[in-house]
């Protein structure tokens, strides 16, 4: 019953529970925080079959449902998962815990509807993560943006308002020009589903339109440069559990668009377009890179690394069309392409536990300024190691999962041009830079001052959040080969999509 | 589909049974409050609802099979004017409903306003039925004056005084205009019957430049009634200054009246000078968009805000209208019954919020609401996603279908403009729920209400969410209206 249902069933499960736990109250703290953990933690049981059974053989979709949803528009309910879209959707349910967790003595008031709205929200990105319907996919893609607006709004730092609209009104513009760009699409075939856009003919000038629509919707997700600058602010004000899933999934979105919409229904205007996305993403590399090492906020630090690192993702999406046009081989393509979703993956872990690890800090000492700090190995040497470890994988160290989508993009972008390669290359030096001097003034030397002294180390409550990830990473990092058998036959379909020519007659 | 036209008087008063008995309901509910205690005026309320109720059962039972035309061709009943019908009887029910604790509140609880209520409704039934454009400017004349007489109704409000006779003046000139260009029209045409004067365009003379000019005079007349930019001026102060419950009158079932005087006058009459009038409503539908978004962003006061909202809907609705396709007249008819379902809602949490000589209708009142009542913010909140457009909930699915229209006709121009500016729009109504949710409340007293009232807010505030998860019964139901 479940089995065939899964789907639906890690839709509806959070979102149905995070009703129920508003329904709670404000007054029963308690009880919400383990409803919430135990509703997060059924998901992540649920999404455990998608895994086990899924067949690594094929490109097509998988636990594939479709019910007649909206005649009228011919809308369907129609889901489905690939080796893309599954393994997204692991990572949600996965940081879906671990936020709950993470919130558990921090968030004080208004509990129920804290959790509440991180339950909504995990419903809403797997949602958008397994929608095959143009509509069904915009409904979730907009519905992410309520609760995220209110757990920024709520339960943010200082600016938290501003952030948060900005937040808001920066996504929702995007959106609406993708919406155009999918009305577009489902009057040209009559229907809103995802997989017939792919199929569609379009001509050049219509795909370029449509590129750009899409670009706008994604790019200001991912984020890339120069629509980036709310991410900081929103990352700096949101509470530790609103940055973890920002950074963790929410930015994903972006590159699972890129992936699942611009790709495969406008290969000729990516083509086309391939110089202006790899510029950018290069230009989010290193300039970014930059900014970072220049930053004071812990959180901000992390943020802007955070678009360093999806600048990556973007560079592997689009890198393969210069490998095509530079050597005529194909064979670069889905290396570029498997290089951008492990990145997803490992950027969603490793962010994570970095956001993680700052919020440990900040319920402490409550502060996020780095020259709060300094010698918390002292007080802290678990909290320490496990804060190193993270950020050696952020700086990319082989044998962490870092490495493997960087090192990934890199060779796809040393097959096109060593320039990319060199550029890209540059961000392991300043990712080094920047997370490893965050490390040298935060952790190592000496005491800086009383509060530092008072630390305590981890309960055993932040031991296990971290500890698990930090598993993770070390898993991904050590062993990807279970993470790419189950894309590989996705990305490579991707890939020969990519070089068809959809311009129709 | 050509209309059926029926000779038979009596076949004729069949099929409008339901404004009759409205009407004689009215009547007999004016003469029962001249009799009753002011302690048991209640009832008048009560009888209100119930023959409202009664009347849509009536509209609803009423066999139809296809478009007929009864009464001398001047009375016409088809799907469309059955569902807009229904729907703003029942809008005029919850709106007595949300009425009744405002008034007794300010001692206002007069029969009048139950009475001036009924006759505006019975306005916009006869006008949503008009074969032709006798019909059509007696209904519109009913409406109209009655909702004048309900802005001045609380007499010792200056304010609502002023804004009374601001409403009749400009509404006059307006219903001046709309007569103008009908009779312009008519001396073209040389019939005021709205199906003939098809027929007529439809044989050559649509570039007629009389029946051009009298168009321009409409499209003015229809502007008005719409509160569309650039004769919207009337709808802030109107709003403002009225009492919350004619507001809320005022805000929601005219918008239906205004819908179906546009699609009979426009679509129905003179289809065949569509790419005329058209081209005139881009230019209102853009303004309307532009202005009604932009200056809602300045108003600290919520009905000046919700009526520049207004302003801005409207000039959506006028999208698909302006499409001239039969998918964008379904999508302007679902925008407008979706509309007018939040609006009456959004009103409604105004009312609710407000007591005892204070009336709830600034921004800051709405502050810290979470606090106060986490489920009636969560009611306002849904109000406000919706009217952003936002999934899941129907404003979605309204602007989806507009959109849908101008693309389907290749103005993809007009789409972009569209979507820019709801995101403008999208700021102010995200203004309410921050204030709501993120602001500490100035006055933390529970609110008051009666259960009723609180039920029926609540109702409309889920149906807004759960149409919005399953529209397909209402998107199917317009299409169903207008083939």
């Amino acid at each position: 019953m479940i089995g065939e249902h899964l789907l639906s069933v890690l839709i509806a499960l959070p979102i149905v529970g995070g009703f129920a736990i508003l329904g709670l109250g404000a007054e029963r703290a308690a009880a919400a925080r383990w409803s919430a953990l135990l509703v997060a933690g059924a998901a992540l049981l649920c999404s455990i079959p998608l895994y086990m059974k899924f067949s690594t053989e094929t490109a097509a979709m998988q636990f594939v449902e479709r019910v007649t949803w909206i005649p009228t528009l011919n809308a369907q309910f129609f889901v489905g998962v690939d080796g893309i879209s599954m393994p997204l959707i692991l990572l949600s349910t996965f940081t879906t815990v671990l936020v709950v967790l993470a919130g558990w003595k921090s968030v004080t008031s208004r509990v129920a509807q804290y959790y509440a709205a991180f339950l909504i929200l995990e419903g809403a990105m797997i949602g958008v993560f397994a929608a095959l319907d143009a509509v069904l996919f915009y409904v979730f893609w907009e519905v992410m943006l309520i609760p995220m607006f209110i757990i920024i709004g709520i339960w943010g730092g200082p600016r938290r308002v501003y952030a948060t609209i900005k937040f808001f009104l920066y996504t929702f513009l995007g959106s609406l020009l993708m919406l155009v760009a999918l009305i577009y699409l489902y009057l040209k075939s009559g229907r809103y589903d995802l997989l017939a856009f792919q199929q569609l003919p379009l001509s050049g000038p219509e795909q370029v339109a449509i590129f750009l629509a899409f670009f706008a919707a994604f790019a200001v997700k991912v984020p890339m440069w120069p629509v980036h600058t709310w991410l900081p602010d929103a990352h700096v004000e949101a509470p530790t559990g609103g940055s973890v899933v920002l950074a963790a999934i929410m930015l994903k979105m972006g590159g699972y668009g890129f992936l699942r919409l611009s790709l495969p229904i406008t290969p000729d205007a990516s083509r086309e377009l391939d110089w202006l996305m790899i510029l950018l993403s290069l230009i989010g590399v290193v300039y970014i890179g930059f900014v970072a090492l220049a930053q004071r906020d812990m959180k901000k630090l992390i943020a802007y690394s955070s678009i360093a690192h999806m600048g990556f993702v973007t560079l592997g999406l689009f890198v393969g069309f210069q490998i095509v046009s530079h050597t005529g081989r194909t064979s670069g393509v889905a290396l570029g392409l498997d290089g951008a979703v492990v990145q997803m993956i490992s950027h969603g872990l490793v962010s994570a536990a970095m956001f993680l690890c700052v919020g440990v800090l900040y319920d402490r000492v409550h502060s996020r300024e780095i020259s709060a700090y300094g010698g918390v190995v002292n007080t802290m040497p678990v909290f320490a190691s496990f804060m190193v470890l993270f950020a050696l994988a952020n700086a990319g160290l082989p044998g962490t999962s870092g490495f493997v989508g960087e090192f990934l993009v890199i060779l796809a972008s040393f097959k096109a041009n060593v320039w990319y390669a060199f550029l890209a290359g540059t961000t392991l030096v300043l990712g080094a830079g920047y997370t490893l001097w965050l490390v040298k003034r935060v952790i190592f030397g000496a005491v800086g001052n009383d509060h530092v002294a008072a630390l305590e180390d981890l309960d055993g409550r932040e031991f296990l959040i971290l500890g698990v990830l930090a598993a993770s990473v070390l898993l991904v990092g050590l062993w990807p080969a279970p993470l790419l058998n189950v894309m590989r036959a996705t990305t490579q379909h991707l890939a020969q999509q990519l070089l068809v020519s959809k311009i129709g007659p | 589909m050509i209309p059926i036209s029926i000779a038979s008087f009596d076949a004729g008063l069949k099929y409008a049974r339901p404004e009759i008995f409205l009407g004689t309901a009215a009547c007999v509910i004016l003469l029962i409050d001249l009799a009753v205690a002011q302690a048991q005026r209640h009832w008048i309320g009560i009888l209100s609802v119930a023959a409202l109720l009664v009347t849509a059962i009536l509209i609803g039972v009423q066999p139809l099979t296809m478009r007929v035309l009864v009464l001398g061709d001047m009375y016409e009943l088809d799907r469309m004017a059955q569902v807009l019908k229904i729907v703003a009887v029942i809008t005029v029910g919850i709106v007595f409903v949300y009425s009744t604790d405002y008034l007794r509140r300010r001692d206002l609880f007069k029969g009048e306003y139950f009475v001036l209520g009924l006759f505006a409704t019975l306005g916009i039934l006869v006008l949503v039925s008009a074969g032709s454009f006798l019909t059509l400017y007696l209904g519109l004349e009913l409406m109209s004056l009655c909702l004048y007489a309900m802005v001045a109704f609380d007499r010792t409000s200056v304010r609502a005084a002023e804004s009374a006779i601001k409403f009749f003046v400009l509404g006059s000139l307006a219903s001046g205009t709309l007569l103008y260009g009908m009779s312009i029209v008519y001396g073209a045409t040389g019939s005021l019957q709205l199906g003939e004067i098809a027929l007529v365009l439809h044989h050559g003379l649509s570039a007629n430049i009389g029946v051009v000019f009298g168009i321009a005079f409409l499209i003015v007349g229809i502007g008005f009634k719409f509160g569309a930019v650039p004769f919207h001026m009337w709808i802030p102060d109107v709003y403002e200054g009225s009492p919350t419950c004619v507001t809320l009158f005022i805000g929601s079932a005219p918008k239906i009246a205004a819908f179906a005087l546009t699609m009979r006058l426009l679509t129905e009459g003179l289809d065949a000078s569509q790419p005329d009038w058209s081209s005139m409503l881009i230019v209102l539908s853009v303004l309307s968009m532009a202005i009604g978004n932009v200056v809602a962003i300045a108003q600290s006061n919520l009905k000046r805000m919700l009526a520049y909202s207004t302003i801005s809907h409207v000039g959506y609705i006028l999208l698909g209208i302006l499409a001239g396709t039969s998918q964008g007249y379904q999508a302007a008819m679902f925008y407008t019954i979706t509309y007018v379902v939040v609006a009456t809602g959004s009103f409604g949490m105004i009312v609710l919020l407000s007591r005892q000589g204070f009336e709830a209708d600034t921004l800051d009142d709405f502050r810290g609401l979470n606090a106060r009542s986490p489920w009636f913010a969560g009611m306002m909140a849904i109000f406000m996603f919706s009217l952003a457009g936002l999934p899941p909930f129907i404003g979605f699915y309204a602007k989806l279908g507009v959109i849908q229209a101008v693309l389907g006709v290749g103005n993809v121009w007009l789409a972009v403009l569209a979507v820019l500016f709801s995101v403008v729009g999208a700021f102010y109504y995200l203004r309410i729920v921050k204030l709501m949710y993120f602001d500490e409340a100035v006055d933390a007293s529970p609110l008051d209400g009666s259960a009723l009232m609180r039920a029926v807010l609540s109702a409309n505030a889920l149906l807004v969410l759960v149409v919005g998860i399953v529209p397909a019964a209402l998107l199917g139901l317009c299409k169903q209206a207008l083939p």
